[in-house]
């Protein structure tokens, strides 16, 4: 019954964002959209799946929150007139939801937890396991951050200066994807990020930043299977099994890739991605890539990369070049970074010192481990 | 919704005087459109009582009720459609730039 708990999962983030517009209630709200699933799950696979499946969830899920409404003796005026909200078709309140728990007003914890729990329907427990926090903890910062929304006057709506709030918004979605830990060590909501990036590359198809971060993550997301070893260390990505890459996902992000114009960082980075996703890396693009990047984004860990892209490209003496110019990035990165340029300049003994100092300075564990091997 | 703006100073204000609002533009500007209900500049810190009543009796301390670096000099009540109105309103305020602002919604009860 993988369709139905597709076509399930498709209109949670829709029916949680009505019912939230409609009753002001998010907990209702996610409640009453998990109640319609539930429901789904249990009717669909004896009953057939309904026409309008989404129809169906909504209409389910409408009449579940009227009945708890209507328990807690909210009056009928009232529910008359939220009956009428909904009539005909409701209008897709999904970029109103993903605005709101995104508001730079929230804490950036509290955007990441909300965004995962009201807009991709992950249940709280899982949430908290992933931030390594007590489900109790994560309840009541999710309890807060409601509150604020209410209690502080937070907006349900799609602002009107887009540019200036879409950034926050895919910084979250970036946060979703990167943070948080299941137990393999891999990235917990991979998943869900990739599938909120594809809802709102689909709502707001004139932003090409948000089909770029899609892209991003499909690069990223193809290499899970070949990160680590089978002590669960990490492989870097010169030394990875390229045949366990996941093909269709890289095909995907190309594609993309080539008919979203370079507007911002996402893409940027994103074509790098695209040129390690070959056979062989394309260091002469990824080098002219880091060049566009890091005038956008003059990091010391972009300058840094740069340096190694251009070491690839060019040769070590060009990379040492680009180094000498890079101030603040983590020692130990830095120090690995001369090491790999020196040695294959030739320059065995320095190589083998800068090695033996990168491994100094970074934690105990198989990044040192990886670096001592070298020196 | 009606917005209680605490008017605060602040140990790094903004360097480039050049980008610092005009106070009184700010003033007349949401005096006319009637986001400003009341404000007022407030007397110095050192001018400050606190007030506490323990037992039935009268405690009286002579300053502020947070010893802190940061002082409020000021307060506005604004009325604004909601946050994102209050938070355009109080980014054009000079002490945003010379101070910080803190946005407190009036509960309504």
């Amino acid at each position: 019954m993988k369709e139905v708990a597709q076509a399930a999962q498709d209109s949670y983030t829709r029916i949680a964002a009505t019912l939230i517009r409609v009753t002001g209630n998010w907990t209702l709200a996610e409640d009453c959209a998990q109640d319609a699933l539930t429901a789904a799950l249990e009717r669909w696979p004896r009953d057939g799946v309904p026409d309008n499946p989404g129809g169906w969830l909504m209409t389910v899920a409408r009449n579940r929150a009227v009945d708890v409404l209507r328990r807690a003796a909210v009056e009928e005026t009232k529910l008359r007139e939220m009956a009428m909200m909904w009539e005909p078709a409701p209008p897709d309140d999904r970029l109103r939801l993903i605005f709101t728990c995104c508001h730079p007003a929230l804490s950036l914890e509290a955007r990441v937890a909300l965004t995962l729990r009201t807009v991709a329907g992950v249940p709280t427990a899982g949430i908290a396991r992933a931030f390594l926090v007590s489900e109790a903890t994560m309840t009541r910062r999710l309890t807060r951050a409601k509150s604020k929304i209410a209690d502080a006057g937070i907006p349900y709506r799609v602002p009107s200066d887009l540019g200036e709030r879409l950034p926050g918004v895919l910084a979250v979605l970036y946060l979703l994807f990167t943070r948080g830990y299941d137990a393999d060590g891999e990235p917990a909501f991979a998943d869900e990020a990739i599938r909120l990036a594809r809802m709102l590359a689909t709502l707001m198809p004139n932003e090409p930043e948000v089909p770029a971060l899609l892209a991003l993550f499909l690069l990223q997301h193809s290499r899970r299977n070949a990160r680590r070893d089978a002590a669960g260390d990490p492989i870097t990505l010169d030394r990875q099994d390229r045949s366990l890459w996941d093909r269709a996902a890289i095909a995907e992000a190309v594609e993309i890739l080539g008919r979203t114009p370079v507007e911002g960082p996402y893409a940027i980075q994103a074509h790098i991605a695209a040129c390690h996703a070959g056979d062989e890396t394309n260091w002469r693009s990824a080098a002219e890539w880091y060049d566009q990047l890091a005038r956008v984004q003059p990091t010391p860990v972009v300058e840094l990369n740069r340096a190694v892209a251009h070491g690839y490209a060019h040769g070590p003496a060009a990379g040492l070049a680009l180094l000498a110019s890079v101030n603040g990035a983590p020692e130990g990165y830095m120090l690995a970074v001369e090491a790999d340029l020196r040695e294959r300049a030739g320059e065995k003994a320095h190589a083998s010192d800068l090695f033996r100092r990168a491994a100094a300075a970074v934690p105990d564990g198989p990044e040192r481990r990886a670096l001592l091997k070298r020196v | 919704m009606k917005y209680m703006m605490f008017v605060c100073t602040d140990t790094e204000p903004e360097t480039d005087e050049s980008r610092v609002p005009d106070i009184e533009v700010w003033v007349a500007e949401n005096d006319t459109a009637g986001r400003r209900v009341t404000g007022s500049v407030l007397g110095a810190a050192s001018a400050a009582t606190t007030v506490r009543v323990r037992g039935g009796e009268v405690l009286l301390t002579d300053g502020p009720f947070a010893e802190t670096k940061e002082v409020i000099v000021g307060f506005d009540i604004l009325e604004c459609a909601d946050l994102d109105e209050a938070i355009a309103v109080a980014a054009a305020h000079p002490m945003a730039y010379n101070g910080r602002l803190e946005l407190r919604p009036l509960v309504d009860r």
